[in-house]
């Protein structure tokens, strides 16, 4: 559970957002993502460990160079924390309808 | 399995969108949000006050197992029978600001309808806490069930 709350706190940042976004077509080096970013290159780094320790982010050794490149399931993981929200307003609907039913019937 | 209801909730807006499809007339499907008895029916709230009007307002109060109330109102701002409802809604007492709703009815056929629910928020924050509330609720209560299996052991 602690592990869940750390990644919300991950991507309750905008930069982090950002960066995984960018990092969601392709893996890129730590040197091009910075490129991307107005902030200095070990804030940069700071966020990419981040990213890396809860998991949304892999490394991947190539030669000389590391590439990120974003955790698909880690980041499933991250979209179904909206999941009890649309779970809620579903069930709610779905009694909506079933009580509409009725009326349908009664006419 | 597809989903009926959606959310969309882009990241870094203070706005999203449900949308659900409704196997119901779309008369069927408004009179669900007019009717008092019927709203207490599916919103499982008690319905102090609807006017369903253009410069109307409302009040619902839901009362929880150990018979805590929670208050909800709101304004209607426009009304326009089996098309539209713009309203706010807000919780009271809570951190929460009032919230902007515009509700849209469809028809898409005789007997199915669609209903797309517009909400905006204060701030993206205030958006992104509302999203959880559910979550957080669910962590809550499997925390407390893990209390209770605890403190039954000890």
């Amino acid at each position: 559970m602690n592990l869940r709350r750390d990644v919300f706190q991950a991507i309750a940042d905008p930069t982090r957002r950002a960066i995984l976004l960018l990092v969601a077509t392709q893996s890129m080096t730590a040197g091009a993502i910075a490129a991307n970013f107005d902030t200095a290159r070990p804030t940069v780094s700071k966020h990419l460990q981040i990213l890396t320790e809860c998991e949304l982010l892999e490394q991947d050794q190539n030669g000389r160079e590391i590439y990120y490149h974003i955790n698909a399931k880690k980041m499933k993981e991250v979209a179904d924390f909206i999941e009890p929200f649309r779970k809620m307003w579903d069930d709610r609907f779905n009694k909506l309808e079933a009580i509409m039913k009725k009326y349908k019937t009664k006419k | 399995m597809e989903q009926k209801t959606r959310i969309a909730a882009e990241d870094g807006k203070q706005e999203l969108v449900i949308t659900r499809e409704f196997d119901l007339p779309v008369e069927l499907l408004f009179r669900a949000y007019v009717e008092p008895d019927i709203v207490e029916q599916w919103m499982g709230t008690k319905v102090l006050k609807l006017e369903n009007k253009k410069h109307g307002g409302y009040q619902f109060e839901t009362t929880d197992p150990k018979g805590n109330k929670y208050g909800f109102h709101g304004v209607i701002h426009d009304f326009t029978p089996n098309q539209k409802i713009t309203r706010t809604f807000e919780m009271e007492n809570t951190p929460f600001s009032v919230q902007l709703e515009f509700l849209e009815f469809e028809q898409l056929t005789e007997d199915t309808s669609k209903l797309t629910m517009h909400v905006i928020y204060r701030s993206v924050a205030q958006r992104d806490q509302v999203l959880q509330l559910p979550f957080a609720k669910g962590i809550n209560m499997a925390h407390n069930r893990i209390q209770d299996l605890l403190s039954k052991l000890k």
